[in-house]
């Protein structure tokens, strides 16, 4: 479903992507980690079109997201995205937030648009704050909001970047829980994260990169029981000690 | 002329005055509109990528604000009937200066309020597969006003005292329905003192309303 070959990206002279090459199927989990400034961010953007890259090849449900003649709105109406710092539109309501692209992109009616809202926002939680600006709510609480954003999109495939990183520890969870419920549902998940917990649970696979280079891609159990190099065994034991 | 101060004749001037002040106000309503909707459009403009574009919006905002009002507003004057081919009359060519002048003015201001806002709106707008115009229009632009409406509305106060200056074009605004009583009547000291008056009253409630939304905007 999301098949990334060979990808090189270069922000002037930084290398920030080197030769990464990664396939999610249909249905698959694939969690990312790495330290900071490894690039995580850049690859996820990559695979919507957000960030452009200069080499190889990233495609995405038979559409190659770096050919010039790819629509990439409608690819991207396809993708569900959410990010470290949720960024919900501060100047509307929840549900306007959740409407806002249905409308102006599937052309869905507004009682249609609000309908699938409510449905979804009943889902991860939050049927009471339907009225309630970004402003008023908290961390976790926005974070689910922008995953129903999302998901209103009927997505064919989600990309979580950092999805709980900004969070308070107790908001986490709350968070964590709709994503495990996705993931159980079948959907094809990419997640930059580094909530190992969240990986042992749900991920088919997990990925490390560091310094633009994927240095790991393999199944959970293997990745966690004998990682092969040493950089990632490195890092699993920095962030495993808290 | 300095014997004794004849409130009278404020009086008795009062409709021709009042009419001056309509169009005072008419002129600096539609200035305004006009000028914010030009001013967005070059903000965009000198945001765009495509560099002829940003080149040719930030060259006009320069020569705009290069030059004394009153000269635009004379040029205009002369020159909107020539590029038409027909009289337009003082009002119209004034107000299309007036646009102009102030659009140059308001894109900056502009600019900087939609530079304001993070790029991680437009980038979440995008993802959700908004194309980048419906991200400006439907989450950025009306963030980006929202906090701009006490700047922009301190501007349209400058802009009513600077619609005075079409005097030069002999159009009767407030300010000029004043003098020409003033003149008439030999009452220099009344009508002058009464029409600083007006404008202070006008333009510090103004102010004072503008602070009052501030704080609300801020809070
Ligand atoms: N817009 C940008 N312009 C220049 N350099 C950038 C930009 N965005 C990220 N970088 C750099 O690229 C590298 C990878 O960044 P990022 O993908 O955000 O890392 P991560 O998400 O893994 O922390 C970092 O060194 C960062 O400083
Ligand atoms: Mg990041």
């Amino acid at each position: 479903m999301i098949e990334l070959d060979k990808v090189n990206k270069w922000y002037g002279a930084l290398h920030v992507l080197k030769d990464c090459s990664l396939a999610v199927s249909r249905g698959e989990v694939v969690v990312i980690c790495g330290p900071s400034g490894s690039g995580k961010s850049t690859l996820i953007k990559c695979v919507n079109g957000l960030e452009p890259f200069q080499g190889g090849r990233i495609v995405v449900d038979g559409v190659s997201v770096g050919d010039k003649a790819t629509n990439l709105p409608r690819l991207r109406s396809r993708i569900g995205m959410v990010f470290q710092h949720f960024e919900l539109y501060p100047h509307m309501s929840a549900l306007e937030n959740i409407c806002l692209a249905q409308v102006h992109v599937l052309k869905r009616s507004r009682a249609e648009a609000e309908a699938r809202a409510m449905e979804l926002l009943t889902r991860v939680g939050l049927t009471d704050k339907a009225r309630a600006y970004p402003g008023n709510l908290s961390g976790g609480q926005q974070q689910r909001v922008a995953i129903a954003r999302a998901l209103a999109m009927d997505p064919i495939a989600m990309l979580f970047d950092e999805p709980t990183s900004a969070l308070d520890p107790e908001m986490i969870n709350e968070v964590l829980d709709v994503m495990v419920g996705l993931a159980r549902e079948g959907m094809t998940m990419m997640v930059v994260t580094h909530e190992m917990g969240f990986a042992r649970k749900v991920a088919d696979r997990v990925v490390f990169i560091d310094e633009g280079q994927i240095l790991e891609d393999a199944q959970t159990e293997a990745f966690f029981a004998a990682p092969k190099s040493e950089r990632t065994v490195l890092f699993l034991s920095k962030i495993l000690e808290h | 002329m300095f014997g004794g101060f004849d409130y009278d004749v404020i009086l008795r001037s009062l409709p021709i005055l009042w009419q001056g002040m309509q169009l005072s106000l008419l002129l600096t309503g539609l200035a305004m509109s006009g000028g914010i909707v030009w001013g967005t459009l070059l903000a965009l403009m000198r945001l765009s990528a495509f560099a002829p574009l940003s080149v040719a919006a930030g060259a006009y905002v320069n020569c705009f604000r290069s030059v004394p009002l009153i000269l635009v507003i004379f040029w205009f004057y002369f020159l909107v009937p020539l590029a038409l081919g027909r009289p337009v009359g003082p009002f119209y060519s004034a107000l299309i200066a007036f646009a102009l002048f102030e659009a140059a003015y308001y894109c900056e201001i502009i600019r900087a309020g939609i530079q304001s806002i993070p790029r991680g709106q437009v980038l979440a707008a995008e993802a959700s597969g908004l194309t980048y115009w419906q991200a400006m229009r439907l989450v950025v632009l009306p963030q980006a006003f929202r906090n701009m409406v006490p700047i922009l509305l301190t501007q349209g106060i400058i802009l009513f005292q600077d619609t005075s200056l079409v005097y030069v074009v002999a159009l009767k605004d407030f300010m000029t329905a004043a003098s020409v009583v003033a003149n008439r009547d030999g009452r220099l000291v009344e009508m002058y003192l009464f029409a600083a008056l007006v404008y202070f009253l006008i333009c510090f409630a103004g102010s004072y309303g503008v602070r009052r939304l501030q704080t609300r905007v801020a809070a």
